[in-house]
């Protein structure tokens, strides 16, 4: 049993350009989360910038949504740029 | 003052100064690195077993670093495990403050305040040594030991400030280890010396900058500052309180039923 609330951890890489989330853990407020989250998730040097958020400020899609969420997008492959011939002068893209 | 120990011929064979300084840096961090393993897996929440696990590991760092310098100045072809595994209790130089039992988590993290604030002082000071290779592990371990001092800090806060139950434990916890904080400031007439060349540091010198940090978390975390009514000593000589014992026989077993074992 854990009464002290749960909290989700996102650490952003030496390389990585955004916080990536990496998991969760219990603490009794932000301050000792913050420091938790290095004990347990930046031991190996996994990362350089630490953030926490308290899990229940988290609003989630349901899975029971799933198919009204994301099934629309299935069939709209004219979403993905790829009906363009790209010009020949044109680089890097 | 009653409850001290200070019987002289039974203390450790004396070493050179420099030897005996370091082992006693070392003893310090290998003594309570092996007090923090205690907690894994016994911790109040896994995530606090990772956190006084890694803290024990920073500690350990220390204690090889500085054994290994021991040993090497010694020049009696005494390694880190000689030194660690395979010396009797009246020779280990560490503070009575870091044999002391885990008792509950406010002893531990009593413990950990009063250790770890004289071990930021002294790794601060340490780190200009005159002796190049203690200002580096001093440079390295001022690091570790800030976060170990800043994670002590905001639990007493909590206990402190938290239900009327943590508050009592943790009034308790600052009860049962303030007897072995005057131990840390006591003048140490072997390192004198070395002191006064720059080589280490005057303990006592450690006693103010130390206070002014501890006794205003203590007062923060609206808790009273213990006023003890003994003050052990003489763990610098070899002289230790009756935990020491069950700590190295648990610590040395493994090494000494098997010499020579790796993994």
């Amino acid at each position: 049993m854990n009464a002290e609330p749960l909290w989700e951890v996102f650490v952003r890489s030496r390389r990585g350009l955004s916080h990536i989330h990496v998991g969760s853990l219990h603490a009794p407020d932000a301050e000792m989360a913050l420091r938790n989250a290095r004990d347990v998730y930046t031991r190996r040097q996994e990362g350089v910038s630490i953030w926490v958020v308290p899990a229940a400020s988290i609003t989630a899609s349901s899975p029971d949504e799933k198919d009204s969420f994301f099934d629309p997008a299935g069939d709209k492959v004219y979403r993905h740029p790829t009906f363009y011939d790209i010009p020949d002068e044109v680089r890097h893209l | 003052m009653i409850g001290t120990w200070d019987d002289r011929s039974t203390a450790a064979t004396p070493l050179a100064p420099l030897v005996e300084y370091t082992l006693g840096l070392g003893d310090d961090a290998l003594v309570l690195a092996q007090r923090l393993g205690e907690w894994i897996a016994s911790g109040p929440q896994i995530e606090e077993d990772m956190a006084l696990a890694n803290i024990g590991l920073d500690l350990l760092g220390q204690a090889r670093a500085l054994l290994s310098y021991a040993g090497e100045l010694e020049g009696a072809g005494r390694d880190e495990d000689a030194l660690a595994y395979l010396r009797d209790e009246r020779d280990f130089r560490n503070l009575q403050i870091v044999e002391r039992p885990n008792g509950d988590f406010a002893v531990t993290m009593a413990r950990q305040l009063a250790f770890a604030a004289y071990q930021y002082e002294l790794y601060g000071r340490l780190k200009t040594s005159a002796d190049t290779t203690l200002a580096a592990v001093a440079a390295k371990a001022v690091k570790e030991v800030a976060y170990h001092r800043d994670h002590a800090t905001r639990w007493i806060l909590r206990l402190g400030g938290g239900t009327d139950e943590s508050h009592r434990r943790m009034q308790a916890g600052l009860e049962s280890i303030w007897p072995y904080v005057g131990e840390m400031f006591d003048p140490e007439p072997a390192v004198a010396e070395l002191a006064a060349s720059g080589v280490a540091v005057d303990p006592t010198t450690l006693r103010e900058p130390w206070a002014a940090y501890v006794d205003g978390v203590v007062a923060e975390a609206t808790l009273e500052l213990p006023e003890p009514r003994f003050h052990g000593r003489g763990g610098r000589r070899g002289l230790h309180t009756e935990a020491m014992g069950y700590l190295l026989a648990e610590m040395q077993h493994l090494h000494r039923a098997h010499p020579g074992a790796t993994w």
